[in-house]
């Protein structure tokens, strides 16, 4: 049963880097505008170069 | 930009002059934020097409389209206008409104939305890992191991209910202060036992520790609150939208000197300059210029009433053709139509007894799940006399009977509901309103701009002469005059050319003349003509010689108004057409329409006092409207509807808005509404049944964790699922 010591905070820190990553597309306003988003990755415009 | 900084007071002006400075050309280097409203757009490519081309503007530093919103927002110089980038949209094709800022600055970051929603992710995370942990000791941890991944859990839980739970405490705390009950309350409740009781068992290295169904519990309910506050939001941003729409603004005249203020900034006594096609801002009289004005908002009345100095003019009258120069006599809530708010309130009396179906079940539910919790607490104390197990059985019934399926049952279904019909472009801004729409039976339709579009069309343009049109369209084409402008579309669609006609002047208030082979003729008013008025709508033509030519106009039909009313007819729905028009033109329009019971030249305490006395009779009344002459009468019927053109205040009395121009998406929003509310009350009993099937457990004192977390997942996904079936 030890191998226990390390799989359980292997998984909470797995969790844990799932919640920062969502708490960090919520504060930058990344569920703003869901739909246009979904539209915007079909539009070819910057797809050479990045949009300065 | 319209934030203000204000300069704290500082002892030397010089100290607190140079920082204010330094912030004001801080605040300029921002430049201006301009928001316009895009209510056309729905594709990749249109996002782009507008973005480069605001991009390519040397002005503009950044533009972005949201199309969730239908807007974009766009920060610019300082001296570029909101009409520059409304132009430049419109000139690609793009249908663009200018928003008012200042109003759309409150819905700009949704605060509240955020933090639920950050709530809910850490609950979610808490109650996955937890589960986990669960999972193992239900299929057989024992001793040590069961005792460890309790305290594990324990040390997941504690903080991530102490932080989510928050709303919930909150609100039952705030119930309880004031001595009542709420669906909060036994929520609060059952959390914190499962809790303490939990601790309890874990301190004693017991079996059953609840605490994963406790952060369980917390993310379905946090789920429905999600859902329910985010169709709020989006109701919420839609109306602000608008009223943003109309921005509030009025040219005063002082000195002899022009200059646009806000419309809260006038006093009585002000001069106020209103242009043709502009709304009166306030009360007043007219003291120069002629002309005519549209009354239909406040009336319903589709003739336009000749206008000259000495006469009163109220708010929201509609200016036609020439320049008139008003002094104010009220302004601001002292307005006609302000003091509408008198009848409003009025009406209002009647409404507001209508309780949902939710807080029905929940004064059923709350204090039978805290009876029923008791007593087995009591009845398990007294048979074992053991306070251990009698309060593990309390926190396993409350666990068992919480409201999760309940807190999900109605947010769900109307999330689903409101969802779709905002996608047909109707807005419901009421929570309960799809639950009394579903109840309708009679449906009262107002006549001007509400089943028609309030804008003329030439009746029988073929049975005129031809040269009439042709001379008619001449002096037409001179004049921005809704009638005129009728003439000349009909005259162009008709083939007919402009006949030459010179010297054409507009004479504000009477109409258009000019002089064609060598006579003076005339396209006006009746009394100007020389003709004899009708009741009809009508412009007339004189040509210098015989009699003039009558052009009567009809009043457009709104499109989808035949198929609405056709739908709600074949529904079997009593439909009842009542408008302040005059008779002739209200019954032409019913007999187009289909409709039998009428009435004409109804005020609005008629109206009003139709739809209640509607009411007294048992019928559930449905009114369509969008005047002020109809806010009473939207206020007083069980539910209303007006279309976005409507008067704000008419808007704001009503319970849902049709965000487009069609009204055909009444009758299939009755149907919706009707599955909506079956959908919530097979909801009702789908959480029932689960409860009938599980709380006997619970009391007899069978149930396990493992029991309360399947009872509970099942019946709150059964529920969504359910309201997912929404057609």
């Amino acid at each position: 049963m030890n191998v226990l010591a390390y799989l359980i905070p292997i998984s909470l820190i797995l969790g844990g880097l799932g919640l920062v990553f969502f708490i960090y597309t919520v504060r930058s306003n990344q569920y703003d505008d869901p739909e246009g988003d979904a539209r915007r990755i079909l539009s070819d415009d910057w797809d050479d170069h990045p949009k300065p | 930009m319209t934030a203000t900084t204000r300069p704290a007071p500082s002892a030397c002006p010089a100290c607190s002059a140079a920082p204010a400075a330094e912030a004001l050309a801080a605040r300029d280097l921002p430049g201006a934020q301009i928001a316009l409203s895009l209510p056309t757009i729905h594709c990749a490519a249109c996002i782009s097409k507008i973005e480069s081309a605001l991009d390519a503007h040397p002005r503009v530093r950044s533009a972005r389209v949201n199309l969730t919103l239908k807007r974009a927002s766009i920060d610019a110089a300082p001296d570029v206008t909101a009409e520059d980038m409304r132009s430049l949209v419109a000139g690609l094709g793009y249908e663009a409104h200018e928003l008012d800022a200042g109003t759309l600055s409150a819905t700009a970051t949704d605060k509240a939305g955020r933090e639920l929603l950050m709530r809910l992710a850490v609950a979610g995370f808490a109650a996955m890992n937890v589960m986990l942990l669960s999972v193992s000791v239900w299929s057989g941890a024992e001793a040590a191991t069961r005792d460890l991944f309790h305290w594990i859990s324990a040390a997941i839980a504690l903080p991530a209910i102490a932080f989510s739970g928050v709303p919930f405490f909150r609100n039952a705390w705030a119930a309880l202060r004031q001595g009542r009950l709420n669906m909060d309350v036994p929520i609060t409740l059952a959390i914190v036992l499962a809790v303490v009781t939990s601790l309890w068992e874990t301190a004693l290295s017991g079996e059953h520790a609840y605490f994963d169904a406790a952060i369980a519990l917390t993310f379905f309910l946090l789920a429905g609150r999600y859902l329910d506050h985010r169709t709020r939001t989006i109701a919420r941003s839609a109306a602000e939208e608008l009223t943003a729409l109309e921005v509030p603004r009025a040219t005063r005249l002082r000195d002899g000197a022009e200059e646009v203020v806000g419309v809260s900034e006038l006093a009585a006594g002000d001069l106020v300059l209103v242009r043709p096609g502009g709304r009166m801002p306030v009360d007043g009289e007219i003291i120069g210029g002629t002309s005519e004005i549209d009354r239909s908002l406040l009336t319903g009345e589709t003739l336009p009433v000749f206008a000259g100095e000495g006469q009163a003019v109220s708010a929201g009258e509609v200016n036609l053709t020439g320049p008139l120069t008003v002094r104010a006599t009220a302004v601001g809530a002292e307005t006609s139509l302000h003091r509408m708010a008198d009848l409003v309130a009025i009406a209002e009396s009647g409404r507001s007894r209508y309780t949902s179906l939710a807080d029905r079940a929940a004064r059923l539910y709350a204090p039978g799940v805290h009876i029923l919790a008791g007593l087995s607490f009591l009845g398990w104390y007294l048979y074992t006399w053991d306070l251990r197990t009698a309060l593990n059985i309390a926190a396993a019934v409350l666990i068992i009977t919480c409201p999760c399926a309940l807190g999900l049952a109605v947010p769900a279904v109307t999330t689903a509901a409101s969802g779709r019909l905002f996608r047909r472009g109707m807005l419901i801004k009421h929570e309960t309103a799809l639950e009394r729409l579903a109840q309708v039976d009679t449906v009262v339709f107002d006549k001007t701009g509400t089943l028609t579009a309030g804008t003329p069309r030439l009746d029988a343009p073929e049975a005129l002469p031809r040269e009439a049109m042709a001379v008619a369209r001449a002096l037409a084409e001179a004049s921005s005059h809704p009638l005129a402008r009728a003439i000349a579309e009909a005259a162009r669609a008709a083939g007919v050319a402009a006949a030459e006609v010179t010297d054409v002047t507009e004479v504000p208030g009477y109409g258009t003349k000019g002089r064609y082979e060598g006579r003076e003729v005339r396209l006006g008013r009746a009394s100007w003509t020389g003709a004899e008025p009708r009741a009809q709508t009508a412009s007339f033509l004189s040509m210098g010689k015989g009699l003039p030519v009558a052009f009567p106009f009809t009043d457009a039909l709104r499109p989808g108004a035949e198929e609405a009313v056709q739908a709600l007819l074949a529904d079997g729905k009593r439909v009842i057409l009542m408008s302040g028009d005059t008779e002739p033109a209200v019954a032409a329009l019913a007999e187009r329409l289909g409709i039998v019971e009428w009435s004409a030249e109804a005020l609005p305490a008629d109206k009003a006092a139709r739809v209640e006395a509607l009411r007294d009779e048992g019928a559930h009344v449905l009114m369509v409207g969008d005047g002020l002459n109809d806010t009473a009468a939207l206020t007083a019927a069980h539910v209303s509807i007006s279309p976005a053109s409507a008067l704000d205040a008419a808007r704001v009395a009503s319970d849902i808005v049709l965000l487009g121009n069609d009204l055909s998406p009444i009758g299939a929003a009755c149907a919706t509404a009707r599955s909506a509310t079956r959908r919530i009350r097979e909801n009702f009993r789908i959480a029932t049944v689960y409860n009938l099937v599980a709380v006997p457990l619970a009391v007899a004192g069978l149930c396990s964790p493992l029991i309360a977390a399947l009872a509970m997942s099942a019946s709150s996904i059964t529920v969504s699922l359910n309201a997912l079936r929404l057609r």
